[in-house]
């Protein structure tokens, strides 16, 4: 059954479609609570997804198998990609059409960071703006190791956290 | 830094996935910094190509470290980077799944939870503007990203119509 997961990695909107709606592996709210718990993992959020999914379904082999179906065809197909890549990086054309697709993606990532903002920005003056501001400095401007700027800034925000409920 | 690119693959995406909170897009700068900076494994051309490959190509975007591996040593790279990338973190889905329920209402894991918010905002915002850098070379491709930016957040198009209308443009030569 899970090999069906195959088709669709990456989307989850899709993964949600046939999982909750079509297949009523999930109800809606485990479906949510699932989520929730992949995006809290350190990681990619999806492969923690298909973890805790097949987990619940099978155990080890459920989890097993939901990564290889969510991870297997992409992996074949970017392995192609990177082969192609090798080959022809330095032809002109393609080097200016990944350029393009670079710059509407970076453009795609600053309308998610825009998103994820505003509900965090628009509440009155508080810790959590401080604490973007400055993992965005440590990690952009000053260009230091990600887990040096993670074992600061995590504990004092988890702490803020903590004080201000 | 290490004679063995395999060994320094593993080491360094491993340790990168327990602190990639947020998920792929907030793990960019690091492994610019370690790809480009450090280890010298490629240009900054190199890195801007691989993040709009593992853009379009279906799946999970985590999928860059093995465009990056691949890069750095073939197949036996391709398959490192990426089992370095997906396996601490998988193990840790893995056992985290079996106690969550528990912890659900616990005061330490909502404060947890809230904290990693913040910081993984920020690390993303780092991520665009570390990708602005290396494709933003001129006033053209600075538009497109504006541009795409402001559709992205004011509408819910899907994203291949806009890679798409990237690739074009940029294939016509302006940028």
């Amino acid at each position: 059954m899970i090999v069906s997961i195959s088709g669709f990695g990456g989307a989850l909107p899709w993964a949600r479609r046939m999982i909750v709606e079509q297949r009523r592996w999930m109800t809606s709210e485990e479906f949510n609570e699932a989520f929730a718990l992949s995006q809290f993992l350190p990681g990619p959020n999806v492969v923690n997804f298909s973890v805790v999914f097949g987990s619940r379904f099978g155990g080890v082999p459920g989890a097993t198998i939901a990564l290889a179906g969510l991870m297997g065809p992409p992996l074949i197909i970017v392995t192609i990609l990177a082969v192609l890549y090798a080959r022809y990086g330095d032809v002109e054309a393609l080097g200016r059409i990944l350029t393009g697709i670079t710059a509407a993606a970076t453009g795609l990532l600053i309308a998610v960071v825009a998103k994820m903002a505003t509900p965090l920005f628009s509440k009155r003056w508080d810790w959590a703006p401080l604490i973007a501001i400055a993992a965005f400095i440590g990690v952009a401007i000053m260009q230091w190791p990600l887990p040096l700027v993670f074992l600061v800034l995590a504990p004092v925000s988890v702490a803020c956290a903590w004080m201000t409920r | 830094m290490n004679d063995n690119p395999l060994i320094a693959l593993a080491g360094y995406f491993a340790l990168l996935s327990l602190f990639a909170v947020g998920g792929a897009n907030a793990a960019i700068p690091e492994m610019h910094r370690i790809a480009v900076e450090v280890m010298h494994w490629m240009t900054d051309r190199q890195f801007a190509d691989s993040f709009a490959i593992s853009q379009v190509s279906p799946g999970p975007n985590i999928i860059i470290v093995t465009l990056i591996g691949y890069h750095v040593a073939g197949l036996a790279g391709a398959a490192v980077a990426t089992a370095a990338m997906c396996g601490p973190t998988c193990v840790l889905a893995f056992l985290v799944a079996r106690t969550w329920d528990r912890f659900k209402e616990a005061r330490w894991r909502i404060a947890i939870q809230a904290g990693l918010v913040p910081v993984s905002l920020g690390l993303i915002a780092a991520s665009a503007f570390v990708l602005a850098r290396s494709a933003d070379h001129n006033i053209y491709a600075a538009a497109i990203t504006a541009i795409t930016a402001i559709v992205g957040f004011a509408t819910r198009i899907n994203p291949l119509w806009i890679f798409a209308a990237g690739g074009v443009l940029g294939l016509s030569g302006w940028l």
